[in-house]
C-alpha cells in the first residue's frame, strides 16, 4: 500500500470518528438553551431537572469531541507536512482563529456549564451554556471556512520560496468568504441541530417505550419534535438544495460524480437508488427523469456538465461518491417522513405517546441522523479527490515525505485500538446515564439561594471566602 | 519590530501560558498517586483542576494553530519529523481527557483504579514527551535542506533531552503542589505542604544544572548570550522567582508562591527562546538548513491578520480565564456534579 493511501486511511478514520461528536454537541446544546430559556421564563423546576440531566450527557459528548479533535490539528503537520507548508499562510490562520475565538470561549465556560447546576441560578447557568454553544458554533464555522477554502480556493497566489511553492494570502475576505462557505455552513448547522434534536427524541421515546419518566419524556419530545421536523424539511428543500446548486456551479465534476453523469446532457435524471460503473461509464438504477437538471438550474431542460469535461485522471471514485450522496439524500427523505408521521400522530388524538412503531423509529433516529451527516461529509471529501485543494494541489504528494509505511501502520493500529476502547466505554457510560434517568427535582429554595447575576457572585464569594484564606 | 519578531514573542507567550496553566494540572495528575490515599482524596485532587483543565489544554491547541499559521515550515518539519513521538502525545492526551471524564462515573473500585492509573500515567507522559521534544529542539536535529527529518524514538531519547524531561517533571510537580496547597485541606494539605520543599530542592538543583549544561553543550546558546548579554535577565529572573517561591512557601503564602512559580516557568521558556533566536529549529547537519523566524514564517498579510485576531481575542481570553478562576477559587467541596 502506498503511503498516500495509508495517510488517507488514517486521516479519514480519525476525522470521521471525531465528526460523530461535534454535531451532537451543537444540537444538544441548542436544546439545552431552550430548556434554560424555559427555566428562566417559567421557573418550573422540571426545566432545571431536564437541564441537569442533559448537561451530564453533554459533558460526556463534549469530552469526546475535545479528545478526538486535537488529533486533526496534529495530523496536518505529522501526516500532511507538504500540504501544511503549502497552505500554512491561509489554512493555518483559520485554525489559529478557531483556537482563539472558539476554543477559548468553550474552554472558559465549559467548567461553569458542567458544574453550574449546583452553583448557579437559572439565568447565569443559561448564560454559561449559551457561551459554550456559541463557542462550539464558532468552532464549526471556522472549520467549515477552512474546509470550504480547500473546496473552492480563492484569494491567494502561489510563489516558490525556500522549501517549494506556497500559497500566499492576497485577500483575507476572499479566503473567508469562498463561494461554497455560506451554503456549506448552513447545511452543516442544520444537520447538526437535527442530530442533536434526534438525540433528545431518541432518549424521550426510549423512556416512553419503557414507561419511565413519562412526563419529562413527553416534554423532551414536545421541544425536540417540531424543531426536528421543520429542520428535516428545510434541510432537503432549502439548505441541501442550495448546496447542490453551489456544487454544480463551483465543482461540476463533483456533482457529476454524485449523480453518475458521464456525458454532458440536458434533462439529466436524479437517481433514487442506483449503481455506477466508472469503467464502462454506465449508471443504472431507479431515477426521476430531468430532476437533476431542475435541481441545479430550476429548469427541466438545463444542461448538466458530465465527467467527460474533466480529464479522467482528475475524477474522484465515482461510485463511492454516488453511494454516499444517495445514502444521505434517502435518509434525508426518511427524516421528513418520520417527523411528519410523528407530528400527525401527536396532533391526532395524542397517539404519539403510545404508538410503539413511531417511538421505535424515534429511538433509531439519532443513529440515522449521525449516518446521514457522516455520509454528507464523505460526499464532500471523497468528491474533492484527487485534489486536496480543489484544482490547485493534489492529495498525492501532499503527505509527509519523511514518514514511512512502518510508522503509519503503527499509528493506524494505535488509533484503531484506542478509538475502539474509547467508543465502547463512551457508549456504555452513555447507556448508563440514560438508564439512570433525570435526577429528582431540586428544592426551589436551594435554587433561589444560588447566585444569579455577576454582582451576586462578587458579593457572595467575598463573604464565603473570607474565612478560608 | 518586525512582524516575524512580534509573532515569535507572541508564540513564546502562548507556550508560556500553556506551561503555566496546563503545567499545574499535569503536576496534580503526576502527584495524585503519591499523595492521595483514599478515593475521596483522589476526587478532591481531580476536582481541584475539574473546571479549568480543559481551558488550560486549549492553550496547547492554540499553540499548534498559531505555529501552523505563523511559522508553517516549523510546524510541518517539527510535527512530521517527530512522528512517533507526536502520535504518542496524542495517545496520552486522549487518554487523559477520557480518564478525567470517565473516572468517577462508576463506583467500581477496579474501574476507578484503572482510570486513576491512566490519568496520572498520561500526565507523566505528556510532560515527558513535551520535555524530550523541547530538549531535542534546543540540541538541534538532523534537518535536511528540504526541511525534513526523521527522528526515531531511540534518537530522541538522548541524555540531554531526558535531562530536560526530568526537569520538566519536577517543575510541573512543584507547580502543581503549590497550586494544590490553595485547594485542599486537612491531612491531604499536610502531605502537600510537606512535599513542596522537597520538590523545590530537587527542581532547583536540576534547573541550575540544566542551565549550565545548555550553555556548555550548545554553542549557539553560548554565542547568543555572549552577543546579547541583556538576555541573561531571563535565567536570572527564573532563579530569582524560584527563590521567591521558596521564601513564600516557607511563609505558607501559597498564592504569591504560585505567582512566583508561574513567573519562573515563563522566564525559563523565555531564556530558551532568547538563546535560540532567530533560530527556531537548529539543524545539526548544516546551520544553513536551520529553520529561523525569517525563513520559516508566514508572509506579512497572514501575520497581520493574525495579529488583529490576537489583539481582538486575547483580552476576552484573559477576561474569562480570570473570571472562571475567580469563581472556582477556594478549597474544593465535592457535590453530585463533581468528577
Amino acid at each position: 500500500m502506498s503511503t498516500e493511501l495509508l495517510n488517507r486511511i488514517q486521516f479519514g478514520l480519525t476525522v470521521s470518528f471525531h465528526f460523530i461528536f461535534p454535531p451532537l454537541s451543537l444540537g444538544v446544546g441548542l436544546v439545552l438553551i431552550i430548556f434554560g430559556v424555559k427555566s428562566v421564563r417559567t421557573g418550573d423546576p422540571k426545566w432545571r431537572q431536564l437541564s441537569t440531566f442533559w448537561v451530564k450527557i453533554y459533558g460526556l459528548i463534549f469530552s469526546m469531541g475535545i479528545a478526538t479533535g486535537i488529533v486533526q490539528e496534529f495530523e496536518f503537520g505529522t501526516n500532511w507536512s507538504n500540504y501544511s507548508r503549502f497552505v500554512g499562510n491561509i489554512f493555518g490562520s483559520l485554525l489559529a482563529a478557531e483556537g482563539i475565538f472558539a476554543f477559548m470561549l468553550e474552554g472558559g465556560f465549559l467548567g461553569l456549564m458542567l458544574f453550574g447546576g449546583t452553583r448557579l441560578g437559572n439565568r447565569l447557568w443559561l448564560f454559561a451554556t449559551t457561551m459554550v454553544v456559541v463557542g462550539a458554533t464558532f468552532s464549526a464555522t471556522w472549520i467549515v471556512m477552512a474546509n470550504s477554502w480547500m473546496q473552492t480556493p480563492q484569494g491567494f497566489e502561489i510563489n516558490d520560496v525556500g522549501q517549494g511553492p506556497q500559497a500566499f494570502m492576497t485577500s483575507f475576505q476572499d479566503v473567508v468568504f469562498t463561494p461554497s462557505f455560506i451554503p456549506r455552513i448552513l447545511h452543516l448547522l442544520a444537520a447538526s441541530w437535527m442530530v442533536g434534536t434526534s438525540m433528545v427524541l431518541s432518549v424521550g421515546a426510549y423512556y416512553l417505550l419503557r414507561k419511565r419518566h413519562v412526563d419529562l419524556a413527553r416534554t423532551m419530545i414536545r421541544v425536540a419534535l417540531p424543531l426536528f421536523t421543520v429542520l428535516a424539511i428545510a434541510q432537503v428543500a432549502l439548505f441541501g438544495a442550495n448546496q447542490a446548486i453551489e456544487v454544480s456551479k463551483q465543482q461540476p465534476a463533483k456533482l457529476a460524480a454524485m449523480e453518475g453523469v458521464y456525458s454532458t446532457r440536458t434533462c439529466a435524471p436524479m437517481y433514487i437508488l442506483g449503481w455506477t460503473d466508472q469503467k464502462t461509464q454506465q449508471t443504472t438504477g431507479l431515477a426521476v427523469p430531468c430532476l437533476l437538471s431542475f435541481l441545479t438550474d430550476q429548469n427541466f431542460d438545463a444542461s448538466v456538465t458530465g465527467l467527460e469535461a474533466t480529464p479522467q485522471a482528475d475524477w474522484p471514485e465515482v461510485n463511492l461518491v454516488f453511494q454516499m450522496y444517495h445514502l444521505m439524500i434517502n435518509l434525508g427523505m426518511l427524516f421528513i417522513a418520520i417527523g411528519l408521521a410523528a407530528c400527525s400522530l401527536w396532533v391526532w388524538r395524542q397517539k404519539l405517546w403510545t404508538n410503539r412503531w413511531i417511538l421505535r423509529a424515534l429511538v433509531a433516529s439519532v443513529f440515522l441522523t449521525e449516518l446521514a451527516t457522516l455520509s454528507g461529509w464523505w460526499t464532500a471529501e471523497f468528491g474533492r479527490q484527487p485534489w486536496i485543494v480543489w484544482n490547485v494541489l493534489r492529495t498525492a504528494g501532499a503527505q509527509s515525505p519523511n514518514v514511512g509505511t512502518g510508522q503509519l501502520i503503527f499509528s493506524i493500529g494505535m488509533f484503531v485500538v484506542l478509538y475502539a476502547v474509547v467508543l465502547y466505554t463512551f457508549l456504555r457510560l452513555l447507556d448508563r446515564q440514560i438508564k439512570q434517568g433525570p435526577p429528582p427535582p431540586s428544592d426551589e429554595s436551594t435554587i433561589e439561594s444560588l447566585p444569579d447575576s455577576f454582582g451576586e457572585i462578587f458579593r457572595r464569594r467575598s463573604r464565603v471566602s473570607s474565612g478560608t484564606d | 519590530m518586525s512582524l516575524e519578531l512580534i509573532w515569535y514573542v507572541l508564540y513564546v507567550i502562548i507556550i508560556s501560558g500553556y506551561a503555566i496553566l496546563d503545567g499545574f494540572d499535569l503536576g496534580v495528575g503526576m502527584l495524585s498517586p503519591f499523595i492521595a490515599h483514599t478515593d475521596t482524596e483522589r476526587r478532591i485532587m481531580l476536582n481541584a483542576i475539574g473546571p479549568v483543565w480543559d481551558g488550560n489544554e486549549v492553550w496547547l491547541v492554540l499553540g499548534g494553530g498559531a505555529l501552523f499559521a505563523a511559522f508553517p515550515l516549523v510546524y510541518a518539519s517539527l510535527f512530521s519529523g517527530f512522528y512517533i513521538a507526536m502520535m504518542l502525545v496524542l495517545l496520552v492526551l486522549i487518554g487523559r481527557t477520557v480518564a478525567i471524564e470517565f473516572r468517577s462515573k462508576r463506583e467500581s473500585r477496579r474501574w476507578r483504579t484503572t482510570w486513576d492509573f491512566v490519568f496520572s500515567g498520561s500526565s507523566f507522559g505528556i510532560t515527558v514527551l513535551l520535555g524530550v521534544a523541547l530538549g531535542n529542539v534546543i540540541r538541534g536535529v538532523a534537518l535536511d535542506q528540504g526541511g525534513n527529518m526523521n527522528v526515531g524514538l531511540a534518537d530522541l531519547l538522548n541524555p540531554f533531552s531526558i535531562g530536560v524531561a526530568v526537569t520538566a517533571v519536577a517543575m510541573f510537580m512543584l507547580h502543581g503542589s503549590i497550586f494544590l496547597s490553595q485547594k485542599v485541606e486537612g491531612d491531604l494539605l499536610d502531605r502537600v505542604t510537606a512535599l513542596v520543599p522537597r520538590l523545590m530542592i530537587a527542581f532547583f538543583v536540576l534547573m541550575t544544572a540544566l542551565i549550565g549544561w545548555t550553555l556548555l553543550r550548545t554553542e549557539t546558546f553560548a554565542d547568543n548570550y555572549r552577543d546579547r548579554p541583556w538576555i541573561a535577565v531571563f535565567p536570572v529572573l527564573a532563579l530569582a522567582a524560584a527563590l521567591l517561591a521558596w521564601r513564600q512557601v516557607q511563609r505558607s503564602r501559597y498564592f504569591t508562591a504560585f505567582l512566583a512559580s508561574a513567573t519562573m516557568i515563563a522566564a525559563l521558556l523565555c531564556a530558551v527562546a532568547a538563546g535560540l533566536y532567530p533560530v527556531m529549529i537548529p539543524s545539526s547537519i548544516d546551520p544553513a538548513y536551520s529553520l529561523t523566524v525569517h525563513n520559516a514564517s508566514a508572509a506579512d498579510p497572514t501575520l497581520t491578520v493574525m495579529l488583529v485576531f490576537a489583539i481582538i481575542g486575547m483580552p476576552f481570553v484573559v477576561l474569562y480565564t480570570a473570571g472562571v478562576y475567580y469563581f472556582f477559587r477556594g478549597r474544593v467541596r465535592l457535590d453530585e456534579e463533581s468528577y
